[in-house]
C-alpha cells in the first residue's frame, strides 16, 4: 500500500526475473466495514480512542445501546443501533460504525478557505490539519456526512484520520486492528471493493438478503470507506447514512462559477473605474476649473 | 469655508469605514485562495476569523448610527429620479445637464441605501456563519445558503464601496478633504451641491 518506493528492484543470488518488478499495484487504501458481521461490540470506539489519545468521553443514554447521540470532535468512531421492523414484521438489529467516509471528492475540502487545512493523501485519505484550521467550519457545511465536528474551545475542527500516522507506516487503522469478528477490512480500494461485492454476491445467493449490496456513492466520486449492507436500496436505515449523498449544489456554485463571477466584477470594477478617470478625469469645483 | 460635516459625522464614517475595511480585508481572505495572504498579513487565519465577526458588528453599529445620523439627507425623492435620469451626463461630466442637488445627489444615496441592505444582509446571514456548530445536520440547507447570501451581499457592497472610493478620493476632489477636516469651499459646495449651498449659505 504504502511501499511503492521500497517495492524489490534486484534481488542478490535470485533465479529469474524479480518477482512483481514493473507491476504497478493500485495504492490507494480503503476500509471495508460488512454491518452484516458486527456485532456491535464497540472495540473499534476504544481502539479508536486509545490510538488517537483521546480520554473516553462523557456517555449519554437514550435507551438504546450506542455509546452517544452522534460522533464529536475527540470521538471519530461511533457504532449506531437501529432498530428496522419491515413489513413482515420482522425485526432486524441494524449496527453500522459511522465515521469519516473519505470521499474520492471531499466536500470539506472543496469548501475549505485555509490554505492547508485539510489535505487528500494520493492513498485516499482525506486529513484534516488542525495548525492551518482557522475553525470557520465550511468543512461542515460541504460534508454530506456530518462528519467534521468543532471543538469550541480550541476553534479547531476534527475527524477520522482513517489512521493515517498508521497507514504511512505501514500499519491497518486501529480499529480494523481491534475489531473482533473480522467484518472490518483494510487494503487497496479495488481489493476491498471485490471483497465486498464477493460478499454482498453471498448474501444475495445464501440468505435472503436479496438486496444486499456495497455503499460506494458515486455522488461524491465513490469513497474509501465502504459498507457491505443488507438492503443497498435503504442506507437510511442505518441511522442516517444518505442514499444519494451529494456535494452541496450551492457549494459547488459558490466555490466555481460564484467565485469568477465575483473576482471578475471586482477586478473590472477597479479597471472600469480606472478607465473612467483616464477618459473624464476629476469634476473640478468652479474655482479651479 | 461651509461646514460640511460636523465631529461626529466623521467619527462615524471612519468608524463605519474602518470596521468595513477590516471585514472586507479578511472576508476576501477566506473568499479567495489567492487572496489568503490578507489573513496571514493580519495575523493569522484564526485571528482573521476571531475579528471578522466581532467588527462585522461594529460595522453594522456603526451603520446604526450613521442612519441615525443622515436619514433625514438619504431618502430618494422626485428629484433623485430626474437625476437618475440623467445620470449619464454625471458620469460623463456633464454636469450642467445635470438638475441640481441637494446635500446629497441620488448616485450618494443609492450608494448609501446599498451599503445599508447589504450591512442587514450580511448581518443576518452573517450571525449563522459565526456559529455553525448550532445549526443541526437536519437544517444543514440553510449553512450554503446564508454563505451564499453573505458573499452575494458582500459583493454588491464591494461594488458599491469601489465606486464610493472612486468617486471621494478621484473625481470629486476636496470630498476627502471634507471628511476628515469637515469644510468644504463656497466653490465646491456651489458646484457639487447648489441647493444644499443655497440652503447653508442663502446666497
Amino acid at each position: 500500500m504504502s511501499n511503492g518506493p521500497l517495492q524489490i528492484k534486484a534481488i542478490s543470488g535470485h533465479a529469474g526475473p524479480v518477482p512483481g518488478l514493473d507491476t504497478s499495484r493500485d495504492y490507494s487504501v480503503a476500509k471495508l466495514i460488512d454491518v452484516t458481521t458486527c456485532i456491535g461490540c464497540k472495540a473499534c470506539e476504544v481502539a479508536c480512542l486509545e490510538w488517537n489519545g483521546y480520554p473516553f468521553r462523557e456517555t449519554a443514554f437514550d435507551n438504546t445501546y450506542q455509546t452517544m447521540p452522534d460522533t464529536a470532535w475527540n470521538y471519530y468512531n461511533l457504532i449506531r443501533f437501529n432498530e428496522h421492523v419491515d413489513e413482515a414484521g420482522n425485526l432486524s438489529w441494524l449496527m453500522r460504525k459511522d465515521g469519516c467516509m473519505h470521499c474520492a471528492d471531499p466536500g470539506c475540502l472543496r469548501a475549505c478557505p485555509s490554505d492547508g487545512a485539510i489535505v487528500q493523501y494520493a492513498n485516499g485519505i482525506v486529513d484534516f490539519q488542525q495548525d492551518n484550521c482557522i475553525g470557520c467550519q465550511y468543512c461542515v457545511t460541504g460534508c454530506p456526512f456530518n462528519i467534521p465536528k468543532f471543538n469550541s474551545e480550541t476553534k479547531k475542527v476534527h475527524k477520522c484520520t482513517l489512521c493515517s500516522d498508521r497507514v504511512g507506516a505501514g500499519l491497518e487503522p486501529a480499529c480494523i486492528k481491534a475489531c473482533p469478528t473480522g467484518c472490518l477490512h483494510f487494503g487497496t480500494k479495488d481489493d476491498m471493493k471485490e471483497l465486498g461485492e464477493k460478499r454482498a454476491a453471498q448474501l444475495r445467493e445464501h440468505t435472503s438478503h436479496a438486496h444486499a449490496g456495497v455503499y460506494d456513492p458515486p455522488g461524491v466520486g465513490g469513497t474509501h470507506v465502504m459498507y457491505v449492507l443488507h438492503d443497498i436500496d435503504h442506507p437510511e436505515r442505518y441511522g442516517g447514512l444518505p442514499k444519494d449523498p451529494k456535494i452541496p449544489l450551492l457549494v459547488r456554485i459558490w466555490k466555481g462559477p460564484m467565485k469568477w463571477i465575483g473576482n471578475l466584477a471586482i477586478v473590472g470594477g477597479i479597471l472600469g473605474v480606472a478607465v473612467h478617470y483616464l477618459r473624464f478625469g476629476p469634476k473640478h469645483a468652479e474655482d479651479d476649473k | 469655508m461651509i461646514e460640511r460635516y460636523q465631529f461626529h459625522e466623521r467619527i462615524c464614517h471612519w468608524l463605519t469605514g474602518f470596521a468595513y475595511l477590516y471585514c472586507l480585508a479578511t472576508g476576501l481572505a477566506f473568499y479567495s485562495p489567492y487572496l489568503f495572504w490578507l489573513a496571514v498579513m493580519l495575523g493569522g487565519g484564526p485571528t482573521s476569523r476571531f475579528w471578522h465577526p466581532v467588527l462585522g458588528l461594529v460595522f453594522v453599529a456603526a451603520q446604526m448610527w450613521m442612519h441615525h445620523i443622515w436619514r433625514g439627507d438619504v431618502n430618494l425623492g422626485a428629484t433623485d429620479k430626474e437625476w437618475l435620469e440623467k445620470a449619464r451626463y454625471y458620469v460623463t461630466n456633464q454636469d450642467d445637464r445635470v438638475p441640481p442637488q441637494g446635500k446629497y445627489n441620488a448616485g450618494q444615496k443609492l450608494f448609501y441605501w446599498a451599503m445599508f441592505s447589504g450591512a442587514f444582509l450580511l448581518l443576518f446571514s452573517g450571525v449563522f456563519m459565526w456559529f455553525p456548530e448550532y445549526i443541526s445536520f437536519q437544517w444543514r440547507w440553510v449553512r450554503p445558503v446564508v454563505v451564499f447570501i453573505h458573499e452575494g451581499a458582500a459583493l454588491i457592497t464591494i461594488g458599491a464601496f469601489i465606486i464610493h472610493v472612486y468617486m471621494g478620493v478621484f473625481m470629486v476632489p476636496g470630498s476627502v478633504a471634507a471628511m476628515v477636516h469637515g469644510f468644504v469651499s463656497k466653490d465646491w459646495a456651489k458646484t457639487h451641491h447648489p441647493l444644499w449651498f443655497h440652503q447653508k449659505t442663502g446666497e
